[in-house]
This record gives C-alpha cells, sequence and structure tokens, in this order.
C-alpha cells in the first residue's frame, strides 16, 4: 500500500502511456491514432515533470523570500520542448490526414488498404 | 457568429486582453512562469479568435499571408543571428554574456531576443496552422465533391465518399 | 572562426532553412542549398583532419557552459566518421535534386522543399555532433518532421506517399516518445543529461531495474528509428512513395544516423561491461539483424518496383549493420562503421540512379527499364555497379564490409551467423540478377517511353559508385578511421 502511495504519478504515468499506445495501436481511424500518439506523449510530460518534483520544494522562481527546497526546473525545459515537438508532431499528423481525405475520401485503415490494392491490381504496378 | 451582440462586444474587448496578456506572458519569462512558445500561443489565440467571430476574410486581412511567412522565418532567423552576433563578438555560440556590458546584463539581452524570436515563430505558425486548415476546408470543399464525383463516374463503381463525410 | 567549426556545422544548414524559404525566384532556392551544403561538406572534411592532427575529442561548449551544465558539441573519431558521409551524401542528393525535383514537384513549393530539405540536413548532423542526450531528441525530431513532410510532397505524382508518410510519422514519433521515456529515467536516475558524465555515472547505479528499463526503452526507440526488423514497416512505402530526390537522401542517411546514435548510446553511455549488455541486447542484436537481412532480401526479390526493392534491400544492409553491432567486439563495431559508411554510398548512388529514371518514365520498375540497358547505358551501368557492391563483389566497397563482418563474427565462434551472413549476401544476386536480365537481356517493348540521359543526371550517381569503387580498392583509410571510430567505444580494433 505504501509503494501506491508514494508512487502513485508512476501508475499515473504507466495508465496514461498504454492508453495511448494501445490507441495508437488498435484503431484503424488515423484521427483516433493520433489522439494517442497525444496521449502517450501527455503520459511522458507527466512522467519528467513529476519526477523533478521535491518534496516540500515550491515552483524555481527566485523571489526576495528564501526558500528551502525548489522543485528542479531541468525537467520543465525539457517538458516544453517535447511540447513544442508533440505541437509540431500533431499539426504535421492532422495535415496528413486532411490530405489523405481530400485524396482517398476516407481515413480509415482498411478501406485506404483496399483502395490501394485495388490500385495495384489494376496495373499501376507493371 | 458576428450577428450575435453578446459574442461580437465580449470579442471585442477580449482580443486586446488577450493580445496584451501575450506581451505580458513573453516578457516576464525572465522573472515567473512563461516565455516564448506559451506567449506565441496566446498571442495566435486573439488572432484565431478574431478569425472565427468575424470570418476568415477579416482575419486573413488582419494578418496577411505574406506576412506570415516573412514572420516565421524572420523569428527563426532572430534566434540564430543572436547566437552569430555572440560567435562574432569572440565567445562561443549563443553565449549571452558578451552581448551586454556585464554579464547579467549580456544575459537578460540574450533571452529576451532569443525569447522575442520563438514567439514570433510560435504565433505565426498557429496562425498559420488555423488559416491553411480553416480555408482549405471552405475553399476546396466543392472542388473535392466536384473530383470525388468525376472518379466515381469514371470507375463506375458506387464509392461511399458523400456518406462518409457526414459521419465523420 | 577554426574553433567554432562544430557549431556551424549545424547552424549553416539550419539557418540556411528560413532563408531558404523565403526566396521566391526560380533555382534561387536550390541555389541556396548547394551552396549550404557544399560549405557544410566542406566543414565536416575539415573536422575530420582536426581531429585527425588533434588525436582526442574536439569539444565545443554551447553558450560558454562547461560541460555537465551546459549542452556541448564532440567530434570525436566516430562522429568525425558519420559527419562527412552525411554532408557528402546531401551535397551530391542536392546536386542531383534541381532535375528531380522539377520534374516531381509543383514548382510553387521548391522553397519550402529545399526549406525542408536543409531541416532535415541539419536534424542528422546535429544528432551525429551532440554530446547530451535530450539534445540528440531535438535533432531528431527536426530531422524526422522535416522528413514527414518531404515524403509527403511525393503525393503531386504518387498519392500513396500520404499514407506512408502519415504511418511514418506515428511510428517515427512512437520510436521518439520510447528513446525520451528511456532518457527520462536515465536523468531520474544520475541527474545529468551529458553522455560522458552519464557512462560515468551509470557505474553507481548499474543494477537497479530502472536502469535496464531505461537501456529497453532507449534501444526500442532506436531500433524503430533504424528500421531493424520487426519494426521495419514504415520503411518500404515511405522511400518508395517519396520524391525521388527524398529517397536517395533518406535512404543513404536517415537510417545510418540512428545507427550512430544507437552506437553511441548503448556502447558510450552504458558500455560494453555494463551487466547483461553483451549478452542479452548483442545476442537480440544479432538475432533480429540476422532476421531482417533474410527478410529483407528474400522481400526485394520478389518485388518489381525498383525503389520498393531496393528500400528491402536496406532493410537487409541495416540488419547486416546491426550484426556488426550484435558482436560486441572491436571488430564488429569496426564493421558496422565500414558498413555505414559503404552502404550511404552505395544506395545513394542506386537511388539517384533510379530517380533519374523514375523522373522521366514515371515510375521504375522492371517493366520500365526493359531494354533500356542499350538506350541509357551509363545510368544502368551506375545500378549494375551499385548492386554489385550490395552483394559484396571485390574491388566494390560492399566487399570490404562484408569482409569485416564475417572476420568479426568468426572471431566470436559464430561459425552458423557467418555462414548465414555469405549466404544472404549471394542471395541479393538473384534480384541484381533480375535487374541486368532485364535491362540488357529484353528488348525495348513498342510504345515505352524514350529513355535519356545526361550528365547532369548521371554524374552525382557516378560520384558514388566512383567513391564505391574507389573504397574498396583503396580501402585502407576508411578501415583505420573505422577502427579509429570503433576504438573511441570499445579498444583493440584493428
Amino acid at each position: 500500500m505504501s509503494m501506491l502511495a508514494g508512487q502513485w504519478n508512476y501508475f499515473l504515468v504507466i495508465a496514461l502511456m498504454m492508453i495511448g499506445f494501445y490507441t495508437v495501436i488498435a484503431r484503424g481511424n488515423m484521427v483516433k491514432k493520433m489522439v494517442g500518439l497525444t496521449i502517450f506523449q501527455t503520459s511522458v510530460f507527466m512522467l519528467y515533470i513529476s519526477m523533478g518534483k521535491i518534496a516540500n520544494g515550491t515552483a524555481p522562481i527566485l523571489t526576495d523570500a528564501a526558500q528551502k527546497a525548489y522543485a528542479n526546473p531541468l525537467p520543465h525545459v525539457l517538458i516544453l520542448t517535447a511540447i513544442v515537438v508533440g505541437v509540431a508532431t500533431t499539426a504535421v499528423g492532422y495535415a496528413l490526414i486532411i490530405s489523405v481525405y481530400e485524396s482517398y475520401g476516407t481515413i480509415e485503415d482498411d478501406e485506404l488498404i483496399k483502395i490501394i490494392e485495388a490500385e495495384e491490381d489494376e496495373g499501376a504496378d507493371a | 457568429m458576428q450577428d450575435d451582440p453578446v459574442i461580437r462586444v465580449v470579442a471585442k474587448v477580449m482580443i486586446p486582453t488577450v493580445m496584451l496578456f501575450a506581451l505580458y506572458v513573453q516578457f516576464h519569462g525572465d522573472y515567473g512562469p512563461g516565455g516564448g512558445f506559451q506567449a506565441g500561443v496566446i498571442f495566435a489565440a486573439a488572432f484565431v479568435l478574431n478569425a472565427m467571430i468575424f470570418g476568415l476574410n477579416r482575419g486573413r486581412h488582419v494578418w496577411p499571408a505574406n506576412l506570415n511567412l516573412l514572420a516565421v522565418c524572420a523569428g527563426v532567423l532572430l534566434y540564430g543571428l543572436t547566437g552569430v552576433a555572440s560567435m562574432l563578438l569572440g565567445e562561443n555560440y549563443l553565449d549571452y554574456d558578451v552581448l551586454g556590458a556585464t554579464p547579467q546584463a549580456g544575459q537578460h539581452i540574450g533571452i529576451l531576443l532569443v525569447e522575442f524570436g520563438v514567439g514570433l515563430t510560435v504565433a505565426s505558425v498557429m496562425v498559420a496552422l488555423f488559416f491553411t486548415f480553416a480555408g482549405r476546408m471552405t475553399h476546396n470543399r466543392l472542388l473535392d465533391r466536384m473530383e470525388a464525383q468525376d472518379k466515381d463516374a469514371k470507375r463506375g463503381a458506387v464509392k461511399e465518399v458523400p456518406k462518409k463525410r457526414s459521419r465523420t | 572562426m577554426m574553433q567554432h567549426l562544430p557549431i556551424l556545422q549545424i547552424i549553416v544548414p539550419l539557418l540556411g532553412a528560413p532563408l531558404a524559404a523565403l526566396l521566391r525566384g526560380r533555382d534561387l532556392a536550390w541555389g541556396l542549398a548547394l551552396l549550404l551544403t557544399g560549405v557544410a561538406f566542406l566543414i565536416s572534411v575539415v573536422l575530420f583532419g582536426q581531429q585527425k592532427i588533434a588525436g582526442e575529442a574536439l569539444i565545443y561548449e554551447l553558450g560558454g557552459w562547461p560541460a555537465p551544465i551546459g549542452i556541448v558539441y564532440v567530434i570525436d573519431a566516430a562522429s568525425a566518421l558519420v559527419l562527412p558521409v552525411v554532408s557528402g551524401i546531401a551535397f551530391v542528393a542536392t546536386i542531383a535534386a534541381r532535375r528531380l525535383v522539377e520534374a516531381e514537384i509543383d514548382a510553387r513549393d521548391h522553397a519550402l522543399f529545399y526549406a525542408a530539405w536543409l531541416l532535415t540536413i541539419a536534424g542528422m548532423l546535429g544528432q551525429v555532433t551532440t554530446g547530451d542526450a535530450f539534445n540528440i531528441f531535438v535533432f531528431l525530431e527536426i530531422s524526422s518532421l522535416s522528413a514527414y513532410a518531404l515524403v509527403a510532397m511525393g503525393a503531386g505524382r504518387d498519392r500513396r506517399a500520404l499514407p506512408a508518410a502519415f504511418n511514418y510519422l506515428i511510428l517515427g514519433t512512437v520510436g521518439a516518445t520510447f528513446y525520451v521515456i528511456g532518457v527520462g529515467l536515465l536523468y531520474m536516475l544520475t541527474g545529468t543529461l551529458n553522455l560522458m558524465d552519464l557512462s560515468e555515472r551509470l557505474a553507481d547505479v548499474e543494477s537497479t531495474r530502472a536502469v535496464f528499463t531505461a537501456l529497453a526503452f532507449i534501444a526500442l526507440g532506436l531500433f524503430l528509428k533504424m528500421a531493424l526488423f520487426p519494426l521495419h514497416f514504415w520503411l518500404v512505402p515511405a522511400y518508395a512513395h517519396a520524391p525521388s530526390a527524398v529517397s536517395a537522401l533518406m535512404a543513404a542517411t536517415a537510417t545510418k544516423v540512428s545507427v550512430y546514435v544507437l552506437i553511441r548510446l548503448i556502447f558510450g553511455v552504458f558500455g560494453i561491461e555494463f551487466p547483461g549488455l553483451a549478452d542479452a541486447v548483442g545476442l537480440l542484436v544479432l538475432t533480429l539483424g540476422i532476421a531482417g537481412a533474410f527478410v529483407g532480401t528474400l522481400a526485394a526479390i520478389l518485388e518489381t518496383d525498383l525503389k520498393k526493392l531496393f528500400a528491402q534491400s536496406s532493410i537487409a544492409q541495416l540488419g547486416y549493420m546491426a550484426i556488426g553491432i550484435g558482436a560486441m567486439s572491436a571488430t564488429g563495431l569496426a564493421a558496422a562503421f565500414i558498413h555505414l559508411f559503404n552502404h550511404a554510398l552505395m544506395k545513394g548512388a542506386l537511388f539517384l540512379a533510379i530517380g533519374a529514371i523514375a523522373a522521366q518514365a514515371g515510375r521504375a520498375s522492371m517493366h520500365t527499364i526493359e531494354g533500356a540497358g542499350r538506350q541509357i547505358p551509363i545510368t544502368m551501368t551506375a545500378i549494375l555497379v551499385g548492386g554489385l557492391a550490395l552483394i559484396g563483389v571485390p574491388l566494390t566497397a560492399g566487399f570490404i564490409s562484408k569482409l569485416y563482418l564475417i572476420r568479426a563474427l568468426l572471431e566470436q565462434d559464430f561459425w552458423m551467423l557467418a555462414g548465414l551472413t555469405f549466404i544472404s549476401s549471394a542471395l541479393a544476386l538473384a534480384y541484381v540478377w533480375k535487374i541486368i536480365e532485364a535491362a540488357w537481356l529484353k528488348e525495348r517493348p513498342e510504345g515505352a517511353p524514350v529513355l535519356t540521359e545526361s550528365p547532369v543526371q548521371y554524374v552525382p550517381a557516378w560520384l558514388m559508385v566512383v567513391a564505391t569503387i574507389g573504397f574498396g580498392i583503396f580501402s585502407a583509410p576508411l578501415v583505420e578511421a573505422a577502427c579509429a571510430a570503433a576504438n573511441v567505444f570499445i579498444g583493440g580494433a584493428r
């Protein structure tokens, strides 16, 4: 029980990670894959930030009042970078989804495969 | 949406406030939570709100397309050239100490410049993303449908394109 | 200026990208890209020389902050070897890109194409140079995101590029995220992100379960990025449907850089003495490597589209590099570096030649090259020599790589694996023969498009073919450099 109390953040991280990863693998709709990817990346952010917190640590901002302990600011910086990367990935992903939809008319994996295979059988692949 | 008086008035009050808040977040990154990326996104949110409520044309008028690309590149170049300036002044790349009279002043100036570059790029990219996605759907939807119908006629098979659209 | 070369290596293409995006002239963006990749290649060669003379690692502190506090860029024998490979291929591919891009991509997108092109090159150069674990992730994502966009630009010609780019995005991002999880765990355990500092501090936490988890996550993420069997499914569609210039650049560099990062992390940070590394990871990588070699070669034999064929062959070649890593010895590592170098040259030559054909005929397949041996002899000979180098025929660079690989395996008494490696190399003869047969032993069918070749098209490919043969005959400098690179991680390579 003490393991649960002291390390609940890691359980949360793993739960989110697996929800996201499962969605990426198991769902055929491209938008759902992107959503799963976003959840997966969010779990990583949680991992970094929760590990940076020290017991009784406050926000790592210098003020006039002396503090005893600050939370580690380096993971915050790393996660800002990772969030930006995540935003860029999401943007590129959705742009691709829109292009696929405009081109093929569907965003479901199985239907896409059917269309592509039909095209290849028609003789595009001489 | 611009016919609704409540939305219109609230938007007209909020949009400048949001932009001001974005500038606050940008320049207070030195002293508190904030910085380039957050400020850029908030700044872009103001323009997106404007475009959402008053229409894409008016939104595009406030933030023209060619200005967009220029702003994106200018932000990146500002960041990079700050580092080059450090190199030209004799120290390593992105060493802010030499940018001011004292190392502290130099660090302040350096961070201000690079964060401003980041904020400029991020705001422009966010606005560009919005206009690319939103503009596409309205302009190309008709062309889409015509093209899909042509393709169906050529192929002779019945494809479910119109029905798909309502489901997603 | 000379002491700033490590950072100039990266910022020259990186800052060139926004400049290229703004240029609206007809070939201005291409001209800028050519200039900047040429400068980058020059810098990498100078750095190689500098590092060789210095004999030890050159360290560049970014922002003036010293090592464990700040990010440092490290040029040691390993990065000094890989940098000219990446920048050289980038330069030659940019020379060839003008014609290929004109033929395949809409003129309004050229400026943005070259911007993404420069960004992906900058990202790859950054991954090789940096000495900070999280910085590797940042450059990895810079290079990957630009690559996804570049692959998607093939949609003008072949709309299958779009779902291929999307799959590449999903799998690539999953791989990068696994890598970041591993780095996070390492940071939690040691408190530092600097690669050299990490390797020192890992000795204290060697036997904790978290370190093994970190190793597993990092290795898995990098296996995805380097398309090691069975995580290779994104590679073939992405390289097959991308624009020809992009296929040439990516096939020759992107996965090699991931191999380099894997070597850097596994041998540089964890180290060969790390408990469990040599046995578990070595065995795993060996198995996956040989499996990939067979799967890639067999799949290539069954392919008719030339781009897909050589993409499958890339998977096999990456399998060989994995075998070199999995051998867990200095010779194996040297073999991996030699093959990294040679495969970049061979695949670059092949994809550029195929690109020249695809740009004219619409697609390059067994059907389109029927009888092409007489119409475009110079280009087809380039493909022939490239294919022979893939098999490992003596006098080509491929022979040197296979020789060292088999030697590394025999040193460890892996007789069966050495035999299997030899057999899979020989199997490559099957698909090379198919190409020879189609090109020279068949007649050009009536009504097929007439193929022409011009120096602008075949010179870049032939540059790399000449390099392949050159390094096959005069292999001593390459072997020496590869052994020096391997010695950075494990001592005693010869």
